[in-house]
């Protein structure tokens, strides 16, 4: 396989693949399918690792590299990422590809991962020759039983005649909907064999309605909720995003004048700095938001599915409101939280279908109940996170030098722990789909091969990879893609060489018994360099802003290492169990 | 909140290789023990049918049901209680041909039970009962004092009272 520099990576992203007319006829090998029915999806590029038992399909990607661009991991759980990474900011199908076996095994986390945080992605494996099935032979295990519970859907495929169809359903399911993973596994004999190739793209299912009728009895009696609410509180999630909902969004919350929160998956979907952005829900979310939840007359929900980080403890969350959920997917309402009212539908038409609906609000007196617990925030927590007097630098004023230097308009990547927490809290997110983290399952190791896919399916944006130096080692190896295919990523690791949110539990709730939670760490900078990245490591704070700016200022990709205070905590916390309302400042 | 109660989930799928998988799966991730299960295939052509037996509250029912909809193949899922359906199980019993003149009672057990004697043989013969669990319950330990060789029951099958609407939303898709 050739290897493009990102240069020329670049040059080919802008040559249109060539749809495949539906009409034409071609006698080809089911591996050469593959190629053809990828890239009739539009497909530029994708992420793997070859093996035996997806050999042919790689021989046809050599021949066909200058159409779609093949991106080699170092292993099979970075190329998931990767594609997730791609799908979460460019809103297309991310295309993950590995062979049988343990390739195939590698790939259930990222799977899982798409699954419940709603990715569009596609996952090829290639299996061992149908007539070894069942037979343990070498590389042999049942991926399509694997992933069964972790795919929204998935398929094994044993004759050639079968691949372009079944292709054109992956791309069809996993994007339409509720996004999520769908695997393709493809037998090497399935690969070789030759049929007459001919594409169509799905364009239905009868077993699958991927988006529910809107009921409008159920617009109109939550228009009447929201109009007649004298506290009302929108706690939006991904739903905004995936459904590119975000200017209906905005429309509804600021004419019906609605003070609105969000989940971590939502965040971007209006920016930070919008004046009805009162902050986000959960675990460690901001405080208003979190104490106006058990206060607030109507809850709102839209997009989201009252994940229990968002909720605390269910018997005390929002018992006095009335809820109202927007939602795709009929399965989650009344899951977690009873509704009193459930418009079913996709986000970008309820949205739009309701605002002539909405009466025109300002609500001012209710907004005030979040300027003053924020003011409490600020001084209890976040002043301190932002603006230290101690030695030691926090995670805060690396994300508040991060915002200035990039002006809020960097896509976040980050991994899962305290600095997920804090990033989530303090960047600045100006621009849409500029989160991407591993918010339902908190993959650790998601962040650097989430950020090199990110980047590629963004290519004008600048993308900024933050981890923890506990989550940066589990997928340190993707340094050597960034250093192959030269995707200039920004990498920041905030090292406390401590498992840090691990050990943030075991001192409030383990009584500081630091059971296998501090790490000795090697030398990060060595090891960028190692591939040839720039790097750097700082500890003090006067040399953080220069070396904030020479990281966005550098062509290419570039570590920086910032030695953060061992032992911080992340505040404010609603410790496992409680309610919304008892979150703890400190 | 409520009792658990047994429900028949009646699911219209795709037949496809897999789904059994996924659809268990969905009960198994619940810690929810199924009962009986049983597929064919349906009125409908090309359409299979599931009538799985669960006992759970509602609530619980309800979520499921929710969840099993949600896979891409399945086309519909219904619950329905016990009174708002006709159900049957089905069972076999393989007894040795001797007992069947030795034991004059065992002819009345079968005359008054109505099941049917499928085969005989000079070794063996093989009865067959279909009806309501606690029916085949009786006949399992009225024949156990005799002797059984082999014993097997089928998982429930049943017809709900009122209509089921796949019918209309199949024609409503267009190809």
């Amino acid at each position: 396989m050739r290897f493009l520099p990102a240069q020329e990576f670049m040059e080919t992203k802008t040559i249109k693949n060539n749809e495949q007319s539906t009409s034409k006829t071609i006698r080809i090998s089911g591996s050469e399918a593959v190629v053809r029915s990828l890239m009739a999806e539009g497909v530029d590029v994708l992420y793997g690792y070859p093996g035996g038992a997806i050999m042919p399909v790689y021989d046809e990607l050599y021949k066909f590299q200058n159409e779609i661009h093949h991106v080699l991991t170092r292993h099979e759980q970075g190329a998931t990422h990767a594609a997730q990474g791609y799908a979460r900011i460019s809103g297309k199908v991310g295309v993950a590809m590995a062979t049988s076996g343990p390739g195939a095994t590698n790939l259930i986390t990222g799977i899982a991962d798409a699954q419940i945080d709603s990715t569009p992605m596609v996952c090829i494996t290639g299996q061992v020759g149908s007539h070894l099935l069942g037979s343990d032979a070498f590389q042999e295990t049942d991926i399509v039983g694997i992933s069964t519970p972790v795919t929204k859907w998935n398929h094994q495929v044993t004759k050639a005649s079968e691949i372009p169809e079944v292709i054109a359903k992956a791309f069809y399911i996993a994007k339409s909907g509720r996004p999520g993973p769908v695997l393709i596994d493809i037998t090497k004999d399935a690969q070789f064999e030759e049929f007459d190739f001919k594409y169509e793209k799905c364009t239905g299912i009868r077993s699958y309605k991927p988006i529910p009728e809107t009921d409008p009895n159920t617009l109109q009696a939550a228009a009447d909720l929201i109009n007649n609410a004298k506290k009302p509180l929108v706690v939006w999630g991904q739903g905004v995003i995936l459904g590119e909902a975000e200017a209906e969004f905005k429309a509804v919350i600021e004419k019906a004048g609605l003070p609105s929160a969000w989940t971590i998956l939502g965040a971007s979907a209006i920016p930070s700095t919008h004046p009805l952005n009162v902050g986000m829900v959960g675990m460690h979310g901001n405080y208003a938001p979190n104490v106006l939840t058990n206060e607030c007359d109507v809850l709102i929900a839209i997009g989201m599915r009252f994940d229990d980080r968002v909720t605390g403890n269910l018997a005390s969350y929002a018992k006095q409101a009335k809820v109202i959920h927007f939602e795709i997917d009929p399965a989650e309402v009344d899951k977690n939280v009873k509704t009193d009212v459930a418009v079913l539908g996709n986000s970008k038409d309820t949205l739009a279908a309701i605002l002539p609906l909405l009466k025109e609000n300002s609500h001012t007196e209710w907004h005030q109940k979040f300027k003053d617990l924020y003011q409490i925030e600020f001084d209890k927590v976040i002043k301190d996170d932002l603006h230290p007097t101690k030695d030691g630098l926090t995670m805060g004023e690396v994300l508040k030098e991060i915002n200035a230097q990039t002006k809020g308009e960097a896509a976040i990547v980050t991994d899962v722990g305290q600095h997920q927490m804090i990033a989530c809290r303090y960047a600045d997110f100006n621009v849409s789909k500029s989160n991407i983290t591993s918010g339902g399952l908190g993959t650790m190791g998601f962040a650097l091969p989430a950020a090199i896919g990110a980047k590629m399916g963004a290519p004008e944006r600048d993308v900024v990879m933050i981890a923890g130096d506990g989550g940066y080692q589990m997928t340190i190896q993707e340094l050597g893609t960034i250093f192959q295919t030269k995707v200039p990523v920004k990498i920041v690791v905030l090292n406390n060489n401590f498992l840090g949110m691990v050990r943030q539990w075991q001192q409030l709730f383990f009584d500081r018994r630091y059971a296998s939670t501090e790490m000795e760490n090697p030398d990060f900078v060595a090891i960028a360099k190692g591939y040839h990245i720039n790097a750097k490591s700082v500890s003090k704070r006067e040399d953080l802003a220069n070396a904030v700016k020479e990281m966005m200022e550098t062509e290419g990709p570039y570590f920086l290492e910032v030695m953060v205070e061992k032992e911080d905590n992340v505040f404010p916390m609603i410790p496992t169990g409680a309610s919304v309302s008892d979150v703890r400042l400190e | 909140m409520s009792e658990n109660k047994l429900y028949t989930v009646s699911i219209y799928t795709e037949n496809n290789i897999g789904l059994l998988n996924r659809i268990s799966a969905i009960f198994q991730r619940r810690h929810i023990n199924i009962e009986s299960i049983n597929s064919s295939i349906s009125e409908i052509e090309n359409v299979s049918k599931w009538t799985i037996v669960v006992k759970l509250t509602e609530d619980q029912m309800k979520k499921i049901i929710g969840q099993i909809e949600k896979q891409v193949e399945v086309i519909k899922a219904y619950y329905h209680t016990e009174e708002e359906t006709i159900y049957q199980e089905s069972c076999l019993f393989k007894i040795k041909s001797d007992l069947l003149f030795e034991e004059r009672q065992i002819q009345n057990i079968i005359k008054e039970s109505n099941a049917r004697i499928v085969t005989v043989n000079k070794e063996f013969f093989v009865l067959e009962k279909s009806g309501r669990r606690s029916e085949i319950e009786l006949l399992h330990r009225e024949l156990s004092a005799f002797g059984i060789l082999q014993f097997t029951r089928s998982g429930r099958i049943a017809v709900t009272k009122t209509p089921m609407e796949i019918t209309k939303m199949l024609e409503a898709f267009n190809y």
